[in-house]
């Protein structure tokens, strides 16, 4: 990383955000469509309840989250203990950290990804299947195609939630620098310290500067798709 | 293409909230038009045949190939059905180019190709859409959007060509472009057409067959010129736009610039024909009944072309008062709409000899 005047733990909490926040995006794209096709197009006994579960991040304290998460996969937890004798192991790692960010962006995630599902016009998908293609194909070719600008909109909504994630993160994995310490971890922790108002304006303006590319990012990345799909742009 | 079995056999029966449709089909070669007013179960059917709807009981063969057979438990999800279906709206998929779109039911088909199977360059000549295989959907005319929607359906190689009123969204001008293709498929491609419409027009140019729905039940099936002089049809075939359906051969040109329509009613002349009828090719022109006018003596001294000799075999009262009287004309029907009054004066009943003057005959313009 270039030279700009940070400090080792600033670099390390920079480049652990980016990490974290990069694999809780990934990781949470399947699972985010999945669950937002079955919000979307299934009609099963516990939807309403599915929704509800899926969206218990956005309204619950961060805290109480990221202490649910410390119950399920801390190293005593019900999954935790389980998955380390598997060396899976994600207390007071940046895994865990990951978990934590992927968790929180969740809903958003799957919001997004409803909407544009939603707006996928099923006449197509018929046409597609009288056309011989099979359901699964008809899903790869013309469904996932056309529900591409929302899956973009959860993700980069997913990433700026997972790169600015505090609370569950905290509560779950600590804030240990150079190991589970993120860019807001690191700005709290200079927060705390006399002196450290430079240090949080520096980290705050790498935070502001990250944010922005990866909605500039995304809104080209749109401004592209909207093309190819033929809409006005 | 030479089988025994019907192209299309069709036997169901659908209850979809209140309405309930009731249908039983049998039709041969060529294009099979369902006709009838909106809501009549038109649509239901063609649903039916492609497998987006389910029958309640009933079954349905293309080619002698059952598609569903609900006493057998027989169902074939759509895509395995091979029908090619084009929409009213086209449903071009929006993400890809034309060329994409045209092939994207090759793979499925690729089973059945033959060495005379439809090329995407030769389907693309046919429908005048070569230059357009790089463009995206949004990018294409409402009627270049019909033609790709044609063509990506004749690509996936169907049994039957299902199409849900195709040019209903398009003006005239776009419809004169596409109809050249459906006579042409029609007539070479040996492909059984279903298609639906409530216009006449389009049931002149192109029916082979016709199938008349009304409140999701048949009311009839048989040739154009035979449903369309029946008067206890004219409910659906027109109301007070009733006309008789003439088959016609296209004649020489007189001296006087007039050209010759040879109908079974007798020869017909027009001044105008459309570009698309050379000397000896068949069409159908279109007599509307109040167009018609009629005579108990051969008349004289009128400047009318046309007149008919023919003998009454039907009257009926319309609605509004008015007489609809069928003539027999050497085989082919007339139906002449004269008022009360007329009717009495000429004391018309059934078996009397009577001259029709025919004012205006509708002749597919090719638009």
């Amino acid at each position: 990383m270039i030279d700009l005047g940070f400090g080792p733990d600033e670099v390390a909490a920079i480049q652990l955000s980016l990490k974290v926040a990069i694999w809780a995006t990934l990781a949470a794209l399947p699972p985010g469509i999945a669950v937002a096709l079955a919000l979307a197009r299934g009609r099963f006994w516990g939807r309403d309840l599915l929704n509800g579960v899926v969206h218990l991040p956005l309204i619950l304290p961060p805290v109480v989250t990221g202490y649910g998460l410390l119950l399920l996969m801390g190293r005593q937890g019900w999954l935790g203990k389980p998955l380390s004798s598997l060396g899976i192991v994600f207390a007071f790692n940046w895994t865990g950290a990951a978990l934590a960010a992927g968790v929180m962006g969740f809903p958003l995630m799957v919001r997004a990804i409803r909407l544009s599902i939603e707006a996928v016009d099923t006449k197509l998908e018929q046409a597609a299947g009288t056309l011989g293609a099979p359901p699964l194909w008809v899903f790869a070719t013309v469904t996932l195609p056309l529900m591409l600008p929302g899956v973009l909109a959860g993700a980069v909504l997913a990433f700026a939630k997972a790169l600015g994630e505090f609370g569950a993160t905290i509560t779950f994995v600590s804030n240990i620098p150079g190991r589970t310490q993120t860019l807001s971890g690191a700005i709290y922790t200079y927060t705390q310290s006399p002196g450290g108002d430079a240090g949080a304006l520096r980290l705050v303006a790498v935070s502001v500067a990250l944010s922005l590319m990866a909605l500039l990012l995304s809104e080209a990345l749109a401004r592209k798709v909207g093309r190819r799909l033929g809409g006005v742009s | 293409m030479g089988q025994a079995a019907a192209a299309l056999d069709l036997d169901i029966a659908l209850r979809q909230g209140t309405f309930q449709v009731e249908a039983k089909i049998t039709a041969g070669p060529g294009l099979t038009v369902l006709f009838g007013p909106s809501g009549s179960g038109k649509s239901t059917l063609v649903d039916l045949v492609a497998g987006l709807k389910r029958p309640d009981r009933g079954r349905i063969a293309v080619d002698g190939v059952p598609l569903v057979d609900t006493a057998a438990s027989l169902w074939l999800p759509p895509h395995r059905r091979r029908v090619g279906y084009v929409f009213q709206e086209a449903r071009l998929l929006p993400h890809l180019t034309v060329r994409q779109n045209l092939l994207y039911g090759r793979w499925f088909a690729r089973r059945h190709l033959a060495p005379d199977s439809p090329t995407c360059d030769s389907v693309a000549d046919l429908l005048g859409i070569a230059p357009l295989l790089n463009r995206r959907p949004a990018a294409l005319s409402g009627g270049e959007k019909a033609r790709v929607a044609l063509g990506r359906a004749l690509l996936a190689l169907p049994r039957i060509l299902l199409m849900d009123e195709p040019l209903a969204a398009l003006d005239e001008a776009r419809k004169a472009e596409i109809l050249p293709y459906l006579e042409r498929l029609r007539d070479h491609a040996g492909l059984p057409i279903l298609y639906v419409t409530h216009a006449v027009a389009e049931v002149a140019r192109l029916a082979t067959t016709v199938v008349m729905m009304d409140q999701g039940r048949v009311r009839a099936i048989g040739t154009p010129s035979t449903l369309w002089s029946r008067p206890d049809l004219m409910d659906l075939t027109g109301g007070t736009e009733a006309g008789a359906l003439l088959d016609a051969v296209v004649g020489l040109a007189n001296g006087d610039g007039l050209f010759a329509l040879d109908t079974p009613a007798g020869r017909i002349l027009v001044p105008h024909l459309p570009a698309h009828l050379g000397p000896g090719s068949r069409t159908r022109l279109r007599i509307p009944a109040r167009d018609v006018l009629l005579s108990d003596r051969p008349p004289q001294g009128l400047s009318a072309l046309n007149v008919l000799p023919g003998m009454v075999d039907d009257v009926r009262e319309d609605a509004d008062g008015s007489r609809v009287v069928r003539l027999d004309c050497g085989g082919a029907s007339l139906l002449a709409r004269v008022t009360r009054t007329s009717a009495t004066a000429l004391a018309i009943a059934p078996g009397q000899p009577l001259w029709a003057i025919v004012k205006a005959v509708a002749l597919d313009q090719g638009s």
